[in-house]
């Protein structure tokens, strides 16, 4: 082989291995970027707000000291909404991510097909009927979850595409019903709580919720990273990844885990609107068009803390749940993508 | 739009208008004689059921349960009526057989722009906020299917459905938002917002009943225009109508009726989606036939909803609005799975 040959041929594999090693570092910066604005917004909703704590004061309370109404505020208000904030976005973000990607459609998210509402009628049903709290309501969101997405899976056929999207809906809009059938019986009728279980809220948190949700997310996630290792060939549809060696088994399970993450996450805050929905399509835009996991983790929790914060103070002295934020703001963004798309590519 | 989306082509596959003029006829007398029907059982059957003497004797003791039960009964009626003949037409005009004024977002649109009409402008008068109704609904639709229209194929059912609940969730989100800074709107609709004919008496329904009538008597002469715009907008302008104007027509007619029920009842969804579609199985696609016919089993869909709502779960009641949709959903599933309209976006 001459020597001009070899050059070529190592400035050509150099080139391959860049353009290789281009996304990647591209996601890592990304993913530093979204991690800095989550620890920004999330010290900004512990921080900041009508009653502001300074930093020193609140690793003191942290680490035990005591500092009468400072540490009230920061303990039972401020610090567990910030952390149930970034746990449900977490997960919410994920399994958005998820369905986007296995189902191939933007729309295909777990809020928008009523997975959400499936995990929170079920989880509504065992507060109001059966006088339940805690780890039995959790696992009737999971029971509750699975068993809607299973009704959409089967009433949509094998080849959904957007019938599956249209179904879903009709799902959701019956569940709604449902969950506010179940609280119109309720004897004391709560707005916020109904609400909660409607729109999704984080008003009504504890440490017990927030522990159960990050025991479950230790275990689903990992899980996850574990199956998920076939997704982008999943991306590429049913037929080339079966030819890829990537049976639909596996995108079965991968979907699986994401409706037990989206009902977790339901168990302890409702189903915060749109989250699911929003976090993977932006994580991508962001990663130049690469379907991105973690990114859609990130977006998703720097949604709902965000969103919780502006909840809280934007108008003084109501505490509006979370879900109506996202909810005002997310359905105009899926009027946008459904009026793009149609022009883009209908 | 393609033209598999249009319901008079599903409902009568050989094509053409069916002439079933003694089914028909049929059709017309089982509807009376089922409002009559339902109405006297709507009467007489609830938590306490009463016997017909009840009814007629005014100095009975439990006179005033009939008294409650006819007001209800009457805006069962006109709601229904109303709901069902909205959704007929608007499945006409739209040529979509999921046209509904609740999957369209159009009820949501009424509520929406209702509560602020309460809790902003301090109007607590049904005949103030009935107009506020009648916007909200005319903007919910003209944005709905502004939105659904972008893109190549025009607004395809499955754009509009979608657009539709989109729209219905940033309107009840922004509702909600509203209400909870507001505890007294909050406690006036709290079971108005499930959507709920109880509780009411005549006067309410006098007051939006101008409203409905227009609509119904717009909406009845303009049934010719519907089988016209049937054929597809450039046959119809070459038939020599004038299809904008008709469809302005047609759809005032649509925030009359929609914008009107839901001010008196509160959102009610899928009585629009599931009479207009019985009604063609039985009596075919003329709108001639259609229209009357939708009027008379929404009328009978929602009194039946209601009655059974009172009894299904004692000691509770279910509202009329949750019992529509538990029959309303497994309809749309079968019209979705049915379709072909949800291949393609």
């Amino acid at each position: 082989m001459s020597p001009a040959l070899d050059a070529e041929l190592d400035s050509a594999r150099d080139a391959v291995s860049r353009a290789r090693r281009r996304p990647a570092r591209r996601h890592r910066i990304l993913s530093g970027g979204l991690v800095a604005v989550l620890l920004a917004v999330f010290a900004a909703r512990v921080l900041l707000g009508d009653f502001t704590i300074t930093i020193p004061d609140c690793f003191r309370i942290v680490f035990g000291a005591e500092i009468p109404g400072a540490s009230f505020i920061l303990m039972e208000s401020k610090l567990p909404r910030a952390v149930l904030g970034v746990l449900v976005g977490v997960a919410f973000g994920v399994s958005g991510a998820i369905f986007q990607a296995t189902l191939r459609n933007p729309l295909a998210s777990p809020d928008i097909i009523g997975v959400g509402l499936g995990a929170s009628a079920a989880a509504v049903f065992a507060i109001v009927s059966l006088d339940r709290t805690g780890m039995p309501v959790a696992v009737s969101a999971i029971v509750g979850a699975v068993a809607v997405s299973a009704l959409v899976r089967w009433v949509a056929g094998p080849a959904a595409g957007y019938r599956l999207v249209l179904i879903g809906v009709g799902v959701a809009a019956a569940l709604t019903s449902v969950v506010q059938y179940l609280f119109t019986r309720a004897d004391v009728y709560d707005a916020q709580l109904a609400l909660r279980w409607l729109t999704g809220s984080l008003n009504q948190v504890d440490w017990p919720a927030i522990r159960l949700l990050a025991w479950f997310l230790l275990v689903l996630l990992p899980l996850l990273v574990w199956v998920a290792g076939s997704m982008r060939i999943t991306e590429l549809g049913d037929d080339i990844s079966a030819g890829l060696g990537v049976g639909s088994r596996r995108t079965d399970v991968l979907l699986l885990v994401a409706v037990v993450l989206t009902a977790v996450a339901v168990a302890a805050a409702g189903p915060v609107a749109f989250v699911s929905f929003l976090a993977g399509p932006i994580a991508r835009a962001l990663n130049s068009g690469r379907t991105t996991v973690l990114g859609a983790a990130l977006v998703g929790a720097v949604i709902v803390v965000a969103a919780d914060y502006v909840a809280a103070y934007l108008i003084a002295d109501v505490n509006l749940p979370v879900g109506v934020v996202t909810g005002a703001f997310g359905a105009p963004f899926l009027l946008w993508l459904l009026a793009h798309n149609g022009r883009e590519a209908a | 739009m393609s033209l598999a989306a249009a319901p008079s082509g599903e409902s009568t596959p050989t094509g053409g208008i069916p002439r079933r003029a003694g089914s028909t006829s049929a059709a017309i007398a089982a509807a009376v004689a089922a409002v009559v029907g339902v109405s006297v059982a709507s009467l007489l059957i609830g938590s306490r059921p009463i016997s017909p003497d009840v009814v007629l004797d005014a100095a009975h003791p439990l006179h005033g349960i009939a008294d409650a039960r006819l007001g209800r009964t009457a805006l069962a009626l006109a709601v229904g009526a109303a709901l069902g003949l909205a959704g007929a037409i608007m499945q006409g005009l739209t040529r979509n057989p999921l046209a509904d004024p609740g999957i369209l977002g159009i009820n949501a649109g009424a509520s929406f722009a209702m509560v602020l009409a309460m809790s902003v402008l301090g109007i607590s008068s049904l005949t103030g906020y009935l107009w506020f109704a009648f916007a909200g609904a005319a903007s919910a639709m003209v944005a709905v299917h502004a939105i659904a229209s972008f893109g190549r194929d025009g607004a395809t059912p499955v754009k509009l459905a979608i657009a539709g609940a989109a729209l219905t969730a940033a309107l009840s989100s922004w509702t909600s938002g509203v209400l909870l800074t507001d505890r007294q709107t909050m406690e006036t609709l709290r079971f108005w917002q499930v959507g709920t004919v109880g509780g009411r008496d005549l006067d309410v329904l006098l007051t939006g009943l101008p409203a409905l009538v227009v609509g119904l008597v717009l909406a009845l002469g303009c049934a010719r225009l519907l089988n016209t715009l049937a054929l597809g907008d450039d046959l119809a302008r070459g038939l020599g109508r004038r299809t904008v104007r008709d469809r302005l027509l047609l759809g005032a007619a649509v925030v009359l009726l929609a914008g009107g029920a839901t001010a008196l009842a509160g959102p009610i969804a899928f009585v629009g989606l599931i009479v207009p579609h019985g009604v063609r199985a039985v009596v075919g696609s003329d709108y001639g036939r259609v229209l009357p016919c939708s009027v008379a089993y929404g009328a009978v869909l929602v009194v039946v909803a209601d009655v059974v709502g009172r009894v299904v779960l004692p000691p509770t009641e279910v509202q009329v609005g949750i019992m529509t949709a538990v029959v309303g959903v497994p309809v749309f599933l079968w019209l979705v799975r049915r379709g072909r309209m949800a291949a393609t976006l």
